[in-house]
């Protein structure tokens, strides 16, 4: 059913199996890690059995430390087992400005995290509460913004105010819009931007989830416009990049600068979240803003 | 004078040479008391010339070189030569007012506007003050204050832009540039009335943006408008900020290429040699664009502006779309 919901297709051609793809729930993906059986913590150094992480969430069980996720690895941790449906998997980025070696660089993205482009998006419930989801991948060219991911996440947010489904974005852009694209992919900053608008005068709830890391056009789009903007801790989050800032002002930036626990501090965010928390956490904003409406019973049966 | 003196744009070395050779003849012809009228007629239409064709021909770079030009007009000499009865308004009722970002009220052609832009400094003591007009958090709070101001009075918004980029630094991060900046753009793209951009001199990435949403946006023939500093780019592509000339050949920021984008609606010719060169001129050329883009728009009714505005922004992006396996297994 997810089909005609968005944009008409107009080629046909088959892709990998959504399970080759690595979004099945329950199934995380592996590749983020070292491969072997112990893993260095990035924060502590200490060595962690790897079975170990996988259980924790891939949170350091020493020093708390959140590992970054694959964008399957997410949505497994995040959704409910089997709710999950994707939607517009078949975007393929193009390179618009003819940049040298962008075909490249994506083919490369591909073939190394097995998605198509750096978001996940469709249906999906958490505790059984229907919802609309963007998840970004940092893997694929660091999360950053393209086409692809702009229209995206732009249908993500007009199929839920068309549907009257509140929406979750996990963003981890590192890399904000995406330089390839040029001027296009800063374009799908007002792109997105815009959709929420439709939101807003639906009455309907946004939730932005902030990883490690989000950044620039990113940060300085959707992300930030969340009604409740959630981080997970010790995420490097900012408009600038730390080294940008510190080539302009001259001056070593303080300890925890643009870190979540910062951004909390002066007013950016509204919580910091264990990863452990944040489905329960997830759900409770969602059942705060419920409501009842027609057409979301039927949605809901069928995702 | 100091800064233009020191502000190096190799391609005009030649035009240079000339007319130093210009200055030089006129000098001997006036110190010998003798005609040498020909001679000077002669070399400066030669000097024109070799302008013209310089002029036609640059680079990326170069353009950029141009719309960096420490004499280029700026948002306040701009507005004092295209607008009337401007009056400035400050504050963004939060934090300060930022000198790097103005906004106010103003006439076009007898219509009352709110005009917003950032506003780069003419010597070192008013770049410190104007912050080289790259914008905090405050400056995009304010600038969204006075739109949703103009959209509230059904004025017509009329936004300038130059800037290198918002301003990245500690404070700037502590006050939610990114925060500011997004907003900015979601809610231009709601405002219920007519929004023109016109890109002056530097369009840089989110801080062009975040006050650069609108039903029509126009360029002049030399800025530029980039996702990214050339300096930056050329830093990640080929870890060397010098190798900003080849960067711009691949981002592609010129007004040309923005048009063949569907990016920009309308390129604004220059006078030749660049809007320093006859800043008068090329104000009065923007305002004629302005009144010949905003009178249509003057008509248009508040749910048009903004479906054409949505759509305009919809469908910029270059992607392929293919069937996926999991989509198709509902049939
Ligand atoms: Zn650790």
């Amino acid at each position: 059913m997810l089909k005609d919901l968005f944009k008409p297709k107009p080629k046909y051609v088959t892709i990998r199996r959504p399970e080759e793809r690595g979004i099945q729930p329950g199934q995380p993906e592996k590749k983020e890690l070292p491969d072997g059986l112990w893993v260095k913590c990035n924060n502590c150094r200490q060595i962690i059995y790897h079975k170990d992480l996988e259980a924790n969430l891939k949170v350091c069980p020493k020093c708390n430390y959140h590992f970054r996720l694959r964008a399957g690895e997410r949505i497994a941790y995040l959704f409910d087992a089997g709710s999950v449906q994707e939607s517009n998997s078949g975007l393929i980025s193009k390179n618009p400005l003819g940049f040298p070696e962008y075909e490249e660089k994506v083919e490369k993205a591909r073939k190394r995290t097995g998605l198509n482009e750096g978001v996940i998006t469709g249906v999906a419930k958490v505790k059984n509460i229907p919802c609309v989801f963007s998840v970004m991948d940092f893997g694929f060219m660091g999360g950053s913004m393209g086409s692809v991911v702009g229209e995206k996440i732009s249908r993500a947010f007009e199929y839920a105010a068309e549907h009257n489904l509140p929406v979750v974005s996990v963003t981890a852009g590192g890399g904000g819009a995406r330089m390839q694209e040029g001027i296009i992919s800063l374009m799908q900053m007002a792109k997105t931007c815009q959709a929420l608008n439709r939101l807003q005068e639906k009455g309907i709830f946004y939730l932005s989830i902030l990883t490690d890391p989000t950044m620039g056009g990113v940060f300085a789009s959707f992300a930030s416009l969340g009604d409740v903007v959630i981080a997970e801790p010790g995420a490097l989050i900012g408009f600038a990049g730390p080294r940008v800032i510190e080539q302009t002002i001259r001056q070593t930036l303080p300890p925890g600068f643009q870190r979540s626990e910062f951004l909390l501090e002066h007013g950016i965010i509204d919580l910091i979240v264990e990863r452990k928390n944040l489905r329960e956490t997830v759900a409770r904003l969602l059942r705060f803003h419920q409501r009842d409406q027609v057409g979301k019973e039927e949605v809901s049966k069928d995702a | 004078m100091r800064n233009e003196d020191s502000y190096s744009m190799d391609f005009e070395k030649p035009l240079r040479e000339l007319e130093r050779q210009i200055k030089e003849i006129e000098l001997f012809a006036k110190e010998k008391e003798i005609d040498m009228s020909e001679e000077i007629a002669r070399l400066q239409a030669k000097e024109e010339a070799l302008k013209k064709k310089i002029y036609s021909e640059l680079t990326r770079w170069q353009k950029v070189q141009i719309a960096r030009h420490p004499k280029r007009p700026t948002f306040l000499e701009f507005v004092a030569m295209i607008f009337t009865d401007f009056l400035e308004l400050h504050g963004d009722r939060l934090f300060r007012d930022d000198p790097a970002m103005i906004g106010g009220l103003a006439y076009l052609d007898g219509i009352p506007v709110t005009v917003v832009g950032q506003q780069k400094g003419r010597d070192t003591k008013e770049n410190i003050y104007r912050n080289f007009g790259m914008p905090h958090p405050e400056g995009y709070r304010k600038a969204l204050r006075l739109m949703k101001q103009a959209a509230k009075f059904k004025r017509p918004i009329i936004t300038l832009i130059d800037v290198v980029g918002a301003y990245p630094g500690i404070e700037a991060e502590e006050r939610g540039q990114g925060e500011a900046v997004a907003r900015s753009i979601m809610e231009m793209a709601a405002l219920e009335t007519p929004i023109i951009a016109v890109i002056t001199g530097e369009g840089g990435s989110g801080g062009a943006l975040g006050i650069g949403v609108g039903d029509r946006v126009l360029m002049l023939e030399h800025a530029y408008y980039s996702v990214i500093s050339p300096e930056g780019c050329a830093s990640i592509l080929w870890k060397n900020a010098a190798e900003a000339p080849q960067a711009v050949e691949a981002l592609r920021v010129t007004a040309e290429d923005l048009l063949e984008l569907q990016v920009i609606d309308e390129i604004i010719p220059e006078p030749l040699g660049g809007a320093h060169h006859d800043p008068e001129k090329t104000a009065q050329i923007i305002k004629e664009a302005l009144i010949r883009h905003l009178t249509p728009l003057l008509e248009y009714t508040g749910e048009r502006l903004l479906a054409e505005r949505y759509e305009k922004y919809r469908k910029i992006g270059v992607f392929e779309e293919i069937e996926s396996d999991q989509e198709s297994t509902g049939e």
